[in-house]
């Protein structure tokens, strides 16, 4: 068994991922060399998983307030009111380098731990998204990642109870050593019934619930904020495991619990498990906190404070109580089957005290161990700007040739391999299920829809941080506004490599700087997150990847639009302004083999002016048929619309931009809207009028998709295209 | 009718059951708790709704067939009380005797959720009688052990009697492999006892019955509980 008094030499400080300079602020701030639990504490605290203290300083700068934000960043999860008495809460968290250690478990962990932060908060969750990263298909490890994230994510929130709506999957070479799995959980609550970490009152019992602690994820936070290297293989014990029937139990209990009035304050055991927990609730509210770890329920007996400390099992909840609640709060759990038990007291020290078997094994400053952990200003450097590539400069290919190979590649191809394995149903309130451009689900009980997207073009962000973070913005307002959804708030995933590097550490603070600008222009305000660093193996970074998870608003979910194409012979009007914007585009890189150039700029302006346009129009009623356009252009947004109607169109050539740009440019701020002719007339006159490009660019009809003067193509053909990569790759042997 | 649902831990389909059960009913269902020992009184309907029971870590629905309150549900069937399985309580009622067989892991060894065509095969129950004979009705799956197997005997003698009653078909109506999503015995979907009061089905009616889902063909084998049972007081 570790003994608590081992020498703490340099090589035990280097294991527990402390810097030398941060060993020496812990010397000086206890005056003494710490006890090894000491050290396993401050570890757990001050990584960067859990300090942000690469990332703070920028973080402070982003727009985190509105007229609806109840609860910005801060606490478990943002929350944001949607009128008639109730909130939205919500985050999204990343759970990247578990993930690629242990597929299943990482990703059924991730579920479970923003499920938790989620009904920390009061809320009962109604949706999850998720938006993964992997790499190149044919790297030997891909296939083994894919099947093991895809059956972790459904295997955790089938069994829990909740949809899963939608998310992106993308592949790429920059994720071959480290994919990124990003999960994101939506719940509800009354706006009078939230509930928060920061615990008040001296002297009140702290309540221990859930699931036992055992020796799984021990250091996981620690290992979440390092690079891997080869021996990636050892870090498989810091992964934890995930136990969905538990997580409903606790569930059902933690609602049934707030209800009785008993809550004080209340925080989940997520990373860095019973440290974290304790220190947030005792730094947040100004008071110290003593835990007595012979009273901790545990899995396994001879556990030590360390062990204890940072175990990062699952399931698990601290709970400040009002003491004369606690017998009714012990029956909830008693009727639960889960473990209750009082393991500690708030006092007013300021201090963290922690006892085992009648031994101090830590006595810490709270505060500097929470909210005044250190906080860096890494050096950082602006990426070089790219040039605008010209479309003379990518090859022009036929177009439905183009199409066709397109929308049946790895990046392109319909998902449905994917989220079938997903019970997206659950619940009965999914109004658009995946494969939208924003998954609709309605607020029980009312008429009233929220949309949810998740978005981000890490190659854009690649090219140019501060665009491509615009652009993570603005595409998840776009496909908020798609559906009819009022774009309300925004939940970020800030995945990045080393911040140590001036260069990765600038792309973290172009891509902040350009979600910010598009936020404020947008009224899109960021009221949750998390921050992933370290994202790299043997020194290759991944791409920036700052994932956007948008919650949009709606008042009638039966006016919500998809993109199909419906059965009348319909017009199609095209929204937004095209240049043929080819450099980055997905276009340039199946047939340039390039990603060259600057991405294509965001004029938040009229990214806001054309979203408005396109809402109100189906507010209104007057249209029902939209879709947004993104990777892969014109040509891509209008064959998935004819496939997900199983309907022909045929949209002619612009006359001005080359074929391959028009088709599959990815100017931004664009739509789709198909509609009556009398109708498109109407909205087109309209548009142009305030200010809007739009034009009647080609009609619904037939079993064919036509493109300018290419050869028409089946749409049942390009069906098959579309659905055939995935299960196909998918079954070949691993 | 006087329906009551089951409620075991893990369960997480009873919402759903209860919000269909109320909409073609207009009687909320009583929420019964696993470990109580008797059923409401008066109850004409017992619904043991999906999920994943006690975390379907053992086989599924094991556990939950030997709760207490099971002892009464089997207690309701021996008296000819009608009795609705669906998904894990599909799973549960087959595992407690109430029905034949059993569900294994789909043959895909994946979770699948999907609507997919069923084939009203029997009308002659109290659960059917609202559809036509040979209908194809849509309706959601969301399982990852649905596959149904049974010895030969068995499923001769379901088939000889008319107890197959939902078959998983493709749009017109016929019945292949590929429509098939999870590789059960002759494409069974549902099946009901040969007294014809207990019936296990492992898609999801509840999940289609109003416009927001998509179709309403989920909302007839409620109507034909309705019709079946005596209004309630």
């Amino acid at each position: 068994m570790l003994r608590n008094d081992v020498p703490i030499t340099p090589e035990l400080v280097k294991s527990h991922g402390l810097k030398p300079d941060e060993y020496q602020r812990i010397l000086d701030l206890i005056g003494r060399e710490p006890t090894l639990t000491e050290l396993g504490i401050f570890s757990a605290m001050w990584n960067e998983h859990c300090s942000y203290k690469s990332s703070k300083k920028w973080l402070k700068t982003m727009p985190v307030s509105g007229p609806r934000v109840i609860q910005g960043p801060g606490e478990n999860a943002g929350v944001v009111d949607i009128g008639d008495g109730q909130a939205v809460i919500f985050k999204m968290e990343s759970h990247n380098h578990p993930s690629y250690i242990e597929p299943y478990q990482g990703a059924t962990t991730g579920v479970g731990g923003i499920l938790r932060d989620v009904f920390t908060m009061g809320a009962r969750p109604v949706a999850c998204m998720n938006a993964l990263r992997f790499g190149e298909p044919d790297h030997p490890k891909t296939k083994h990642i894919v099947s093991g994230v895809v059956a972790g994510i459904g295997g955790y929130g089938n069994s829990f109870g909740v949809p899963t709506v939608g998310g992106e999957v993308n592949f790429h070479p920059r994720y071959n050593g480290n994919c990124l799995v990003n999960a994101m959980a939506v719940g509800l609550a009354d706006t009078d019934k939230i509930f928060y970490s920061k615990a008040e009152g001296v002297g009140l019992p702290v309540v221990y619930l859930g699931s036992k602690t055992g020796r799984d994820g021990v250091g996981g936070a620690t290992m979440a904020s390092a690079e891997f290297d080869d021996k990636i293989e050892e870090k498989r014990p810091t992964v934890q495991v995930g136990d969905p029937f538990s997580e409903k139990l606790l569930l059902e209990a933690t609602l049934e619990l707030m209800k009785t009035g008993a809550v004080v304050a209340i925080q989940d055991m997520g990373a860095a498990g019973l440290t974290c927990s304790a220190v947030e609730m005792g730094a947040k509210g100004d008071l110290g906190l003593e835990l007595n770890l012979d009273a901790v329920p545990c899995r396994e007996p001879g556990m030590t404070a360390y062990e204890m400390m940072l175990s990062e099992s699952q399931e698990r909840m601290l709970m400040v109580l009002h003491p004369d609640k606690r017998a009714a709060a012990e029956a909830v759990f008693r009727k639960w089957g889960l473990d209750f038990a009082v393991v500690g007291y708030t006092t007013d020290t300021l201090r963290f005290v922690v006892k085992h078997h009648g031994e101090v094994m830590a006595d810490l400053p709270i505060k500097e161990l929470g909210d005044q952990a250190p906080e860096y200003d890494r050096p950082w450097v602006a990426a070089a700007k790219r040039p605008v590539i010209g479309a003379g400069d990518v090859p022009a290919v036929d177009i439905a040739d183009a199409l066709e190979k397109i929308i049946a590649t790895p990046d392109m191809c319909s998902r449905r391999w994917v989220w079938e394995q997903y019970d997206h149903l659950i619940q009965g309130n999914t109004a658009q299920r995946p494969g939208g451009d924003a998954a609709v689900v309605r607020v029980e009980g009312t008429r009233k829809g929220l949309g949810i997207s998740c978005d981000v073009t890490p190659r854009y962000c690649e090219a140019d941080p501060f665009e491509g973070g615009k652009q993570a913005i603005a595409e998840a307002y776009r496909n908020l506004s798609a559906v009819g959804a009022l774009p309300i708030a925004v939940t970020d995933n800030l995945n990045f490599g080393n911040p140590e590097k001036p260069e990765i550490m600038g792309q973290f603070v172009g891509c902040v700087q350009g979600i910010s600008q598009a936020c404020i222009a947008l009224d899109f305000p960021i009221v949750s997150g998390n921050v992933s660093l370290y994202n790299e193996t043997n020194g290759q970074a991944i791409l920036p990847t700052p994932a956007i998870g948008g919650v949009g608003l709606m008042a009638d979910v039966e006016q919500m639009a998809t993109i199909a194409l419906k059965p009348a012979d319909e017009a199609i009007v095209l929204i937004g302004a095209t240049e043929g914007w080819l450099g980055q585009s997905i276009y340039q890189r199946e047939f340039a083999g390039r990603e060259e150039g600057a991405p294509p700029p965001v004029d938040l302006a009229s990214e806001r002016r054309h979203g408005e346009f396109v809402r109100g129009l189906i507010e209104q009623g007057r249209i029902a048929t939209v879709h947004d356009l993104s990777d892969g252009g014109l040509a891509v947004a209008v064959a998935e619309m004819a496939i997900a109607g199983k309907r022909g169109a045929r949209v002619e050539a612009s006359g001005q931009i080359a074929d391959h740009a028009y088709f599959f440019g990815e100017d931004q701020g664009r739509y789709l809207i198909a509609a009556p002719r009398a109708v498109a007339e109407a909205v087109v006159a309209e548009a142009v009028a305030g200010g809007i490009p739009a034009a009647i660019i080609g009609s619904v009809g037939g079993s064919e998709l036509q493109l300018g003067a290419s050869r028409a193509i089946l749409v049942s053909k390009l069906h098959h295209q579309h659905e055939a990569w995935f299960p196909a790759y998918m079954s070949q042997e691993l | 009718m006087k329906a009551a649902v089951l409620v075991f831990p893990g369960i997480n389909r009873e919402t759903d059951m209860a919000k269909a059960l109320a909409a073609v009913s207009g009687v909320k269902p009583a929420m019964v708790w696993h470990t109580d020992t008797d059923l409401p009184a008066g109850t004409d309907l017992v619904v043991v709704p999906g999920g994943f029971s006690y975390g379907d870590y053992l086989r599924c629905g094991a556990i939950a067939a030997r709760a207490p309150i099971m002892r009464a549900v089997a207690a309701h069937a021996e008296r000819g009380g009608l009795v609705l399985g669906v998904c894990n309580g599909f799973q549960i009622i087959t595992e407690a005797g109430l029905l034949p067989g059993a569900l294994v892991r789909n043959a895909s060894m994946k979770f699948i959720c999907k609507e997919v065509n069923l084939k009203v095969e029997n009308r002659e129950t109290a659960f059917t009688s609202a559809y036509r004979h040979g209908q194809v009705i849509r309706c959601p799956v969301a399982h990852g052990e649905g596959n149904y197997v049974a010895d030969d005997g068995t499923i001769a003698e379901l088939e000889a009697e008319g107890r197959v009653v939902f078959r998983y078909c493709d749009p017109t109506g016929h019945i292949s492999p590929a429509a098939n999503p999870n590789g059960s015995t002759n494409a069974i979907a549902g099946i009901i006892n040969a007294r014809g009061n207990v019936l296990g089905m492992m898609p999801h009616p509840e999940n289609l019955i109003e416009a927001l889902h998509g179709g309403l063909d989920g909302r007839p084998l409620f109507d034909s509980l309705v019709a079946a049972l005596p209004k309630a007081a």
